[in-house]
């Protein structure tokens, strides 16, 4: 009798266009986001942020912005390191050149470049399809992270070939820099994803993440009842990069604060990012944020069952957790490829009809 | 039938269309027109080229000859979106519909090239963008009614029985609320029941919106009870065009059609 969609009458269709209609959705969320805001800074040291939160936040905002391209739209990416990147060098030459600039505009800005690059690189997706298209998005990571390495002008021609955020004040609370809190740090990052997972759950849910949902399910029909598919297809890259860029700007500023680009960049990003999704959930925004959580953890909590709990080699850990990683690849690919999201939904649907499952 | 709106002048002309794909000619120097209000039905042994022709009218194939004239502009060829902009709306014989999308999302689809409102309004989903969003929305709920698909409205079309699908791919279809409606086959595979009611939903839609309907169909009961006129291809010629009841008398549609397979 916990969990139910009867006896909640919804009387218009606004209440129904509600984002989460069912009472019980709604008391959940605001549990979890007065958690996530009022104890988690609390508790936060150090080692809390740089390990979970800050990673976690930034993957689930990068996973958001891939989510839209790859699970809503269907056009197959593995730039998403190349994009991150373009969104952390945009941000460090705003920094570095406007240091008054708000960082909220910088982070803003940061992805807005990261968007028309993305529609650059998204205009192959108007004539190639599915692993064709994977592939030239192959070529951007690969060309966007030698571009960063070659000119030195992205990074102020730092002679070690590192770019470093420099300390960054938010209305007087330090927020990047050795000197910033983990609080304050973590605190930015939750507040920026929260508004804009809200803003990215509004855009698929609405006209915009209609066609591009049509696109992804049957192009041929979508054309057939107006959708045009170069609007749909680089509006998806562009909302999609404008996400991954910010992310990137978090990433390297507010978690890393300094970065090399090949390595905070590479491939294995790209790769990362398209495990969380996959994990997570296709096509869900939930889902972004349950991948990164488990893309996040599990290495660790693997790590400290085998290392620290049953004594087993770091090297010997490292070959299970990938293992690991790779069988349950698999499995969400060909078991669930609705993710994370979709377990979590069965789950709600079993107790919606609990205790009379017929 | 058409008690509210009678038939009227030529809305869509296709004169002497041909097109083939490498040797096989689907479809051969095709005149025929249809009138505003009209039911037209579009019959043929398997092969003869009815889809094609749909096709063909919605931008989806480019013939090789010929032109269509709709709603007084001729041309050779058009794009399926400039098609479905112009008020030209379809369904398929192998259903197209978005199966990862909801009955609600899928009919949502229609409106899209009626929508506007930016992406920045969507994303805060407040003001004009939720005005928008349901004032749309009121319209496909609208639709559900009608079509009697209220139960599944949150269902994602790709659990739905084949009936189903075909019905929400006609609400799909009027959504966009087209002036000439191309249904291809809607009654295939269905018991009697829902053919019964897919024809119910056909009549009112022409009845009460007055929309004009192309209709291709195999079941000739169907096709003499609800088409104002029928035209006949075969092999991709065209051997009849007439009332039900002068393509039922003419002999070449019965040798060819009529007489083989019923
Ligand atoms: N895209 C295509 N490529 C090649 N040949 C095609 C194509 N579309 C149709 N044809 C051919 O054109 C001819 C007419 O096909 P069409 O689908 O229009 O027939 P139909 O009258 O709709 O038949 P059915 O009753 O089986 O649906 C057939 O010989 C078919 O093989
Ligand atoms: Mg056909």
């Amino acid at each position: 009798m916990l969990y139910r969609e009867t006896g909640q009458f919804k009387p218009t269709y606004q209440a129904d266009q509600a984002i989460f209609p069912i009472a019980q959705d709604r008391w959940f969320i605001t549990a979890v986001l007065a958690v996530a805001f009022l104890v988690v800074p609390l508790l936060i040291d150090d080692y809390w942020a740089n390990a979970i939160f800050l990673p976690f936040l930034a993957y689930a905002l990068a996973a958001i912005g891939l989510n839209i391209l790859t699970g809503y739209c269907g056009q197959v990416s593995l730039g998403t390191g190349g994009f991150m990147a373009v969104g952390a060098f945009s941000a460090f030459k705003l920094m570095t050149a406007f240091p008054d600039l708000n960082f909220i505009i910088v982070v803003i800005l940061a992805g807005g470049v990261t968007a028309l690059v993305g529609v650059l690189f998204g205009l192959p997706s108007l004539r190639i399809k599915g692993f064709y298209l994977a592939v030239a998005t192959l070529a951007a990571q690969f060309f966007l992270v030698w571009l960063f390495n070659k000119v030195g002008w992205f990074i102020n021609y730092n002679a070690t070939g590192q770019v470093t955020a420099p300390p960054v004040e938010f209305f007087g609370v330090l927020i990047i820099g050795p000197e910033a809190t983990p609080p304050a740090r973590y605190l930015f990052c939750l507040a920026f994803v929260a508004v804009f997972a809200l803003a990215a759950k509004n855009i698929v849910r609405g006209r915009i993440g209609r066609s591009w949902m049509a696109i992804r399910d049957m192009d041929i029909a979508a054309e057939l009842i107006g959708i045009r598919p170069l609007e749909a297809k680089l509006s998806a890259f562009a909302v999609s990069s404008f996400y991954v860029g910010m992310a990137g700007a978090l990433y390297f500023a507010v978690w890393l604060g300094a970065a090399e680009p090949g390595e905070a960049f590479g491939i294995e990003q790209s790769f990362f990012v398209l495990f969380i999704i996959i994990v997570g959930g296709l096509g869900s925004i939930l889902g972004s944020f349950l991948g990164a959580a488990f893309m996040v953890l599990m290495p660790i909590l693997l790590k400290n069952f085998m290392v620290n709990g049953i004594g087993v080699e770091v090297v010997t850990a490292k070959h299970v957790e990938i293992t690991t990683m790779g069988i349950l690849i698999v499995f969400f690919l060909i078991v669930e490829p609705h993710g994370l999201a979709r377990l979590w939904q069965i789950t709600k649907e079993k107790l919606r009809l609990w205790p009379f499952p017929h | 039938m058409h008690e509210n709106k009678p038939i009227g002048d030529v809305m869509l002309s296709v004169d002497n269309i041909s097109l083939s794909f490498g040797g096989v000619h689907a479809l051969e120097n095709i005149s025929f027109n249809i009138r505003e209000h009209e039911i037209r039905a579009i019959i043929g042994p398997n092969g003869a080229g009815k889809s094609s022709m749909l096709n063909v009218i919605n931008g989806f194939y480019h013939p090789q000859e010929g032109t269509i004239t709709y709603k007084g502009q001729t041309r050779k060829q058009m794009k399926p979106h400039e098609a479905a902009r112009t008020g030209i709306a379809r369904t398929f014989q192998n259903i197209a519909l978005f199966k990862g999308m909801s009955t609600l999302d899928n009919i949502m689809t229609g409106r899209n090239t009626m929508m506007k409102k930016g992406v920045f309004w969507q994303a805060l989903h407040l003001g004009p963008a939720l005005n928008e969003e349901l004032e749309h929305r009121e319209f496909v709920e609208n639709i559900i009614d009608f079509l009697e698909i209220e139960h599944i409205r949150k269902t994602p079309v790709g659990r739905l029985p084949y009936g189903l699908q075909k019905r929400v791919e006609l609400g799909r279809a009027l959504a966009a609320q087209p002036e000439l409606l191309l249904l291809d086959e809607p009654m295939a595979g269905m018991n009697l029941e829902e053919k019964e009611d897919m024809c119910r939903f056909i009549l009112d839609v022409n009845d009460e919106f007055g929309t004009t309907i192309a209709l291709i169909e195999h079941d000739m009961g169907v096709v003499m009870d609800i088409s104002d006129r029928v035209v006949v291809l075969d092999y991709g010629k065209k051997i009849g065009d007439g009332t039900p009841d002068e393509v039922r008398a003419n002999q070449d549609v019965i040798d060819a059609y009529l007489g083989v397979s019923h």
